[in-house]
């Protein structure tokens, strides 16, 4: 099982991306805001990162970063999850996964 | 070739039977300190400073002039050679001026070809180089197409856009149907479909032009959040024009809003960071050479993911207009856009009302 499937099956919500990516980052913020800590893998700070970007890209993800996955399954890049969050399927997709404030 | 008749021009420096002299005078090419090389002056005229300077160069190959004296009627073999060499080597002198002035006159040609295109350009108030002013040459100095082709586009957009306006203000005072409604509601929609696109183009082409704002009005600039309107200040703004709604469309509407607002904001503190990692990669390694960056690599990435935000930011906008139009009647969804166009079409005008009210003399 590649590195890629077995992270992102590990936790409910988990973001791949690189550290100096601007828009990972307004990603992350985003999930933050609506209650949910992501798992956030820096793929530029694996060893493996080379073969994880392919992987990503052999997922169907349009951008290798920042790659989302709720419930082990590919969301998308940042384009998918602003439609997502746009039309309300976001905010639904994460209940299960939202800290309790 | 016609072979130069020997010419004896009297010269107080120099005895009218030196050959070197004379040869001097025929062929403009000759450099009489032995080498009769190819770089020569590029001028006709018999250079009388370069004689003298042949002259008091001379004696080292031929020596004293006094021992040609006698010789100078009868040209030896060595003299009629060099008299060939002169030949060849001013031929050549005169092809090469030939060259080197066609050239000039090209270039002249293309210069003023620019001067005019730029003249042309300035006219029509279109963009050349950087800088708000339009007649600023900038520091590229150089006209973008990619942004010329914009500006071009988007006049015409505007056009078009004032036109549907008026024929969606028409459509609706006269009641018409449904189907009708929807024709001119999905046109609309696809026309501002088009401007994303134009957008996107113009922000591979210059993404600081498409930041700043340029294309628009001033009142317009006064708005503008990453290249753009900030969708839920429209929402807000447009919200109270398209009651009645159903407590439904209201609690969509609002979500929408929230959506919206959340997503901007984690663009914005995206577009903070980039502008934190952008001050720290000039910043980095100072005390170094005035503008020397060492960080240029990481620098220039910076500038290239501000393409993606730009990009980010319109698919937020674009995203809005279509998720309007889901939770609207086609009926309110017409009314709604119709709001949006003239909104923006006020705020034209405003800007227009400002840049010529009359002002105090100073």
């Amino acid at each position: 099982m590649d590195k890629v499937t077995r992270l992102a099956s590990e936790k409910g919500v988990v973001i791949f991306t690189k550290s100096s990516c601007c828009l990972c980052y307004a990603v992350n913020i985003l999930f933050h805001e609506l209650g949910v800590r992501p798992v956030v893998h820096e793929i530029d700070h694996d060893p493996e990162g080379r073969e994880m970007e392919k992987a990503l890209l052999r997922l169907g993800c349009t951008a290798p970063v920042p790659a989302v996955f709720i419930g082990g399954k590919l969301m998308g890049s940042t384009n998918e999850i602003m439609s997502l969050h746009l039309s309300g399927s976001l905010t639904q997709m994460l209940k299960p996964y939202q800290a309790l404030s | 070739m016609n072979s130069p008749t020997p010419q004896f021009v009297s010269s107080r420096r120099m005895s009218v039977y030196d050959p070197i002299h004379q040869i001097s005078m025929w062929g403009e090419g000759f450099k009489s300190n032995g080498n009769l090389s190819a770089s020569v002056p590029l001028i006709d005229e018999p250079d009388m400073k370069l004689d003298s300077q042949s002259e008091d160069a001379s004696h080292g190959i031929l020596g004293e002039p006094n021992k040609y004296d006698q010789e100078a009627n009868k040209p030896t073999d060595k003299i009629q050679r060099r008299l060939a060499q002169n030949r060849e080597a001013a031929r050549k002198s005169r092809l090469r001026k030939k060259a080197y002035v066609q050239q000039l006159e090209s270039s002249r040609l293309k210069l003023m070809q620019l001067e005019q295109e730029l003249e042309r350009a300035r006219q029509q108030g279109m963009y050349i180089g950087g800088g708000l002013d339009s007649n600023h040459l900038g520091f590229a100095g150089s006209v973008n197409s990619g942004i010329t082709t914009f500006e071009t586009e988007y006049g015409h957009w505007v056009n078009e856009q004032n036109r549907q306006i008026t024929e969606l203000r028409s459509a609706l005072n006269a009641h018409i149907g449904d189907m009708e409604l929807r024709i001119l509601v999905d046109g609309m929609m696809s026309h501002y479909a088009e401007i994303f696109r134009m957008k996107s183009a113009a922000a591979k082409a210059d993404v600081f032009y498409v930041m700043s704002g340029m294309w628009k009005t001033t009142a317009e600039r006064f708005f503008l959040w990453i290249g753009g309107f900030r969708p839920s200040e429209l929402l807000k703004v447009l919200g109270p024009l398209i009651e009645p709604l159903t407590e439904q469309q209201r609690l969509d509407i609002y979500t929408l809003g929230q959506s919206c607002q959340q997503a901007e904001d984690a663009l914005s503190q995206g577009m903070d960071k980039l502008r934190q990692l952008l001050a720290d990669s000039v910043a980095a390694g100072q005390f170094m050479e005035g503008t020397y960056i060492p960080q240029m690599t990481s620098a220039m990435e910076n500038l290239e993911a501000l393409v993606s935000f730009v990009n980010q930011a319109d698919h937020l906008r674009q995203g809005t207009l279509q998720q309007m139009s889901r939770i609207l009647t086609i009926r309110q969804a017409a009314r709604c856009l119709l709001a949006l166009g003239e909104y923006f079409q006020r705020l034209r005008a405003l800007s227009s009302l400002w840049s010529n009210r009359p002002r105090e003399p100073a």
